[in-house]
């Protein structure tokens, strides 16, 4: 069966069981060509599995799939594919050693002659038209692992395009990308509607959902909500029927009077990522660490906490000399870092709740060499109840838990170890907006408390809403500082992109504002 | 803020949906665990009782225990190495080295053979303990993959067994030297003895101690780990020479019930004991594991070998048996994990 050019997509009633749980129960989503239709929801509202199976990964218990009127089942992906079904999955599905062009036409390979050779002159022509329609100047004979994860994002849209998809699903495209990347993908976006291609967005972050998306799906605990048309709904509206509930404050920051000298950093050097850092945090205060991609935020993050090496620099930590060979050096002196990678370097997935939030403080639920289980348990019950982490028992394994608790469990472990001074390396990531309010809650909470925060985060609005501070970085040293009341995303922008400050007025996103988040482009 | 709305929610979405009776009997299985492996094992019984009937007496389980002996001390230690997420093919070759070992020693002190046991006992252990020590080195310092480094470790402890011993047994020694293998205690042998004391202190390690817990967190993710201040290096290196040891100790333990040190002893060990290992649900992929699983697993090939020899099987044919055995026991287990 050809493809159509134009597709209307209708999917009704899906309900999707799992051994216990209704994951899906009569969901329904509608899709026009060419638009760019937001899926949104909190983790665990429904949305990947009403994608996995537009995407043909999972089978319906009821409900159809309509295709220009028509029913169709999607047995396997290559049959959704055959549909005209593509999705671009968050992690990227990329064979790393293998060319632009190989990964481009994998499973699909332009054969010519009897013995069905592969045909690598027609492979790299195509390539190359396919990159040019996205714009891209990537070379097709480029191993995709040389590439940045923004290119490699437009191998697998250009992937898509070439088996012919007329519907994208996109999940979270924007998490790997830094804000002029976003910038480019709108514009590819906007350009593919045009072709009458139909663009499922899914994506966590409101102002994206408002600068590109044409209607918006919201969807909770495995049924659709409704469905708005994006220019007559407001965020507000949006959220509410995501959470099921209204948020009073999205973010909380309360002014908090800085204390002592919590850390101190001078001249930190790391040949080739970090240049000369001084920097001092202070107790009950939040500093925001931001600046693009790359910048050198995160290797900063890990020097501090003994993860990388350091070649130079002088650090104290509470008024005592501070040079942490290890992570364990630096969580002894009181340093806790909340990594970004949640699942790669923050969890361990296979383990439960209670032995992830006792993994660093261990040795202090020990005696003589064994764990004293029933404090273990009553440590980790603690942390549940008070971060209100949805688990059915702490002997649940935190893979089965949404990003957001998942999260919790992280933030648990180190508040378990009561550090003086925390990281947060993007603590809000990939997780729904009711999680979110609860951690700027928390890390409120803790400056109040009197610990020093640094918060790497590339969201500006949660950096301008949250710190007290706003430190910038770019090519890994510290181009500026911003004090709350001076601050703006514009100001934030040039001193990350190394523009010129005194250029630019910009007091309309003043501190106050509630909601600003506008991505600026 | 109220939570009402979210606990209501929570509970529509926990709609229980009817299970058919295969998906009961699945995920009863998967929660508790080691229970598949048991009741396979139970199984295992009742067909061997059914075509044997020298097979449920006393004195045969008392054999099957002493044959899985050593066995079950080198499957405790490569269980710890397994659930990091590497592997020590050396264990067998350590076998053969450490026994040698001892025997030389314990030849060289015929005349107080006491003493001869004691040094042999105590130098093949630490020669086993050299070996993971050098293996954990290899793999922590230098970041070589365990598969390589222990499958070299294996050629090179396989040759000294040889070079040392000039490639004949080292025989002709006291009958004092013989006591850790042949001695009873009561009804039971000391080796079983010796092998339930490893398997119940391997239980406690892994379970109630904390450096249990770190072996378990270093294979489910290893940088998680030592962000949460483990010392990852260091464990990996304890785990390989605990296994080096406890190969050392049983390669001295095999010499003795042998009564001799033999250069080609232990042979394709590794192999019946990462079987053993991963018949008892511990996962090749590092992070999933336990001890009580290996040891069901162990009790599982012992049984099998001895029920098809009173079964009077042939030999080659057992061989043939054990290894499709082997992969449906590993399907079952597949089976059991799996949703769909």
């Amino acid at each position: 069966m050809a493809i159509a050019d134009k597709i209307s997509l209708r999917m009704q009633g899906i309900t999707k069981r799992f051994p216990g749980v209704l994951a899906l129960q009569q969901a329904w989503l509608g899709l026009e060509p060419g638009e760019c239709h937001a899926l949104i929801g909190e983790n665990g509202a429904g949305k990947s599995t009403l994608m996995r199976i537009l995407c043909g990964a999972q089978q319906p218990d009821e409900g159809q799939i309509l295709f220009n009127g028509e029913a169709r089942s999607l047995p396997t992906p290559l049959e959704a594919q055959r549909a005209g079904i593509s999705m671009i999955h968050q992690e990227l599905n990329l064979l790393p050693e293998l060319t632009v062009a190989e990964n481009i036409f994998l499973g699909h390979e332009i054969t010519a002659g009897p013995l069905g050779w592969m045909d690598r002159g027609a492979t790299r022509k195509k390539t190359i038209a396919l990159l040019e329609r996205l714009g891209q100047r990537i070379s097709p004979d480029a191993k995709v692992k040389s590439l940045s994860l923004a290119q490699q994002q437009m191998v697998e849209i250009a992937k898509s395009l070439s088996i012919d998809a007329r519907i994208l699903i996109m999940d979270e495209p924007s998490a790997i990308l830094t804000d002029q990347e976003l910038v480019n993908l709108f514009q590819l976006i906007r350009q593919l509607k045009q072709q009458h291609y139909s663009i499922v967005y899914i994506s966590h972050r409101m102002a994206e959902v408002f600068e590109i998306c044409d209607r918006a799906t919201v969807m909770r605990d495995g049924q659709t909500i409704s469905v708005h048309q994006v220019a007559e709904v407001d965020e507000a509206t949006l959220v509410r029927e995501m959470v099921g509930r209204p948020i009073e404050s999205f973010f909380q920051s309360t002014k908090s009077e800085p204390g002592e000298k919590a850390l101190l950093v001078k001249g930190l050097q790391r040949r080739g990522v970090l240049n000369n850092i001084s920097l001092t945090l202070r107790q009950g205060e939040i500093v925001g660490l931001t600046g693009l991609v790359g910048s050198g935020r995160t290797e900063l993050a890990r020097a501090l906490f003994g993860a990388d090496p350091i070649d130079d620099g002088m650090m104290q930590l509470a008024g005592q000399a501070y040079a942490p060979q290890s992570p364990r050096d630096a969580i002894d002196a009181g340093m806790a870092l909340l990594t970004e990678d949640r699942k790669g370097q923050g969890l361990a997935l296979h383990m439960n709740v209670r032995e992830n939030i006792s993994l660093a403080t261990l040795a202090e639920l020990c005696r003589n060499g064994f764990i004293r289980s029933q404090a273990e348990s009553a440590s980790a019950n603690q942390y549940v109840t008070s971060l209100r982490i949805k688990t059915p028992s702490i002997e649940q394994k935190v893979r089965n838990l949404s990003g957001g608790n998942q999260q919790k469990v992280v933030l648990a472990k180190w508040l378990a170890a009561d550090a003086k001074v925390l990281i947060f390396d993007e603590p809000t990531r990939g997780i729904d907006v009711g999680a979110k309010t609860e951690i700027y809650q928390l890390i409120d909470s803790l400056a109040q408390a009197g610990k020093a925060i640094l918060l790497i985060s590339s969201e500006l609005p949660e950096v301008l809403h949250t710190c007290h501070r706003i430190l910038v970085m770019r090519d890994g040293a510290i181009q500026g500082e911003l004090q709350r009341s001076e601050a703006t995303q514009e100001k934030i922008l040039a001193l990350a992109m190394g523009l010129a400050v005194t250029g630019l007025v910009g007091n309309e996103h003043s501190t106050q504002q509630s909601n600003g988040r506008t991505e600026t482009t | 803020m109220s939570t009402e709305p979210r606990e209501q929610t929570t509970a529509t979405a926990a709609v229980t949906t009817p299970e058919t009776g295969l998906q009961r009997v699945r995920r009863w299985f998967a929660e508790n665990n080691s229970s598949l492996i048991m009741a396979v094992v139970v199984l295992e019984c009742v067909i061997f009782a059914s075509m044997s009937p020298a097979f449920l007496s006393v004195d045969n389980f008392l054999n099957i225990a002493l044959q899985i002996s050593i066995y079950g001390v080198l499957a405790v230690g490569m269980t710890l190495v397994i659930i990091t997420g590497g592997i020590d093919l050396s264990v067998g070759s350590i076998v053969a080295l450490s026994g040698i070992l001892a025997a030389l020693l314990g030849q060289h002190f015929t005349g107080s053979p006491w003493l001869g046991l004691l040094l042999g006992t105590l130098v093949g252990t630490a020669a086993g303990g050299l070996g993971g020590a050098f293996a954990g080195f290899m793999v922590t310092r230098f970041r070589v993959p365990p598969f390589i480094v222990t499958l070299a470790l294996m050629t090179i402890a396989r040759g000294f067994s040889f070079t040392i011993s000039d490639g004949v047994a080292i025989g002709n020694l006291p009958p004092e030297f013989q006591t850790l293998g042949r001695q009873q205690v009561g009804p039971v042998p000391l080796l079983v003895l010796i092998m339930v004391v490893v398997f119940v202190a391997g239980h406690l390690y892994l379970n109630r101690t904390k450096y249990g817990r770190y072996v378990l967190a270093i294979g489910g993710n290893a940088e998680a780990s030592r962000l949460s201040g483990i010392r990852t290096h260091k464990m990996l290196l304890s785990v390989y020479l605990l296994n080096g040891l406890l190969a050392g100790f049983a390669g001295v333990a095999l010499a003795s019930r042998l009564g001799a040190g033999v250069p080609n002893a232990g042979l394709q060990y590794e192999l019946d004991v990462i079987a053993a290992v991963v018949i008892g649900g511990t996962s090749l992929m590092g992070g999933v594991g336990s001890i009580i699983g290996t040891l069901w697993g162990t009790v599982f090939i012992g049984i099998l070998n001895n029920g098809l020899n009173l079964a009077n099987v042939d030999p080659y044919t057992q061989k043939v048996a054990l290894g499709v055995v082997i992969l449906l026991a590993v399907l079952l287990d597949q089976w059991k994990k799996h949703e769909r």
